[in-house]
């Protein structure tokens, strides 16, 4: 893991968010920082070379767009786990998935640009894998602030 | 709902955007729009919440959240709204959701992600979660995560 300075821990706890949408945006965003828009870019590119940002730009809300986003889940066989991560990873339905300790021990959820595109995947999952997938489709979402400052 | 112009937006930006001085003009010129249009559609879909915020996408191991813990509760289900509510007020949760419970595999029906830099203070902010929730929650489960398959987040075809 790498150190952070000063300055990308501020990138970090200030650029989560609010990005502007205007002609220079990295301008207007370091001026915030109080740094210059080419040192912004700069840091920004590092970051996500050293894998401290997985991305950065407009995060979307597919429900909004009339797709589907939904947590799953399934119990694989210890013996088969990297097999069964290997399908379920080839759909690109599935947007993040994380091992788990449990008895289910895989859990992924999958993003779809149809609500029907959500029974297909599992549909899908469950033919490749020959496993039962557990669908935890959201009914309610609480709010919540969604963001981590670092703390290295 | 959006229209076509709006889904080839969403195809050029969802795996970032161009780190160059006008990164909408970039966008613009790539997708054959102008930059007043891209930016007039972003500001659209940032307001109608279809994209939820724009910015910096940590990964929290990276930036030294170790340790996550799914947190799973089963809640009795006239109280779960108003506790849901409140879970998702502290601070050190990062989602928090009502799911159907699975029965008799699955008695769960309230899940709060929390983070920390150890296992040690992901189960202290449970317990934290397990205080507030008092005799409405007749059992719970923390699942920590021990490898990330996968994150590419949300990917739509081009």
């Amino acid at each position: 893991m790498r150190e952070l300075s000063t300055v990308d821990r501020k990138i970090l706890a200030k650029l989560q968010g609010d990005f502007p949408i205007c002609e220079r945006p990295y301008a207007e965003a370091a001026g915030q920082l109080g740094i210059s828009e080419d040192e912004l870019l700069q840091r920004l590119q590092q970051l996500l070379d050293d894998k401290v940002l997985t991305r950065f730009g407009p995060m979307f809300q597919i429900e909004e767009m009339g797709g589907a986003f939904v947590l799953a889940a399934l119990a694989a066989p210890e013996e088969r786990y990297d097999e069964v991560t290997a399908l379920v990873n080839a759909l690109p339905q599935v947007a993040h998935n994380y091992r788990r300790e449990h008895a289910l021990n895989m859990w992924f959820v999958l993003a779809t640009e149809t609500r029907d595109g959500i029974a297909e995947a599992i549909a899908r999952i469950e033919r490749d894998t020959g496993l039962p997938v557990y669908a935890f489709p959201k009914e309610r979402e609480f709010f919540v602030e969604m963001k981590l400052e670092a703390r290295l | 709902m959006i229209d076509d112009i709006d889904r080839t937006l969403i195809v050029a930006t969802q795996g970032g955007l161009p780190l160059v001085p006008r990164p909408y003009h970039a966008v613009a010129e790539q997708l054959g729009l102008s930059a007043e249009e891209v930016m007039r559609r972003l500001k659209a879909m940032l307001e109608t919440g279809i994209i939820r915020r724009i910015g910096a996408v940590p990964n929290h191991y990276a930036i030294g959240w170790t340790a996550n813990g799914m947190t799973v509760w089963d809640v009795a289900d006239e109280l779960v709204d108003e506790l849901g509510e409140r879970i998702g007020a502290l601070a050190f949760v990062t989602h928090c959701y009502r799911r159907p419970r699975a029965l008799p595999a699955w008695p769960y029906n309230l899940f709060a992600m929390v983070h920390g830099a150890s296992r040690d203070e992901c189960s202290a902010k449970a317990g934290e979660i397990r205080a507030l929730l008092g005799d409405a929650c007749r059992a719970s489960d923390i699942l920590y995560s021990t490898k990330i398959l996968k994150k590419s987040g949300l990917r739509i075809a081009s």
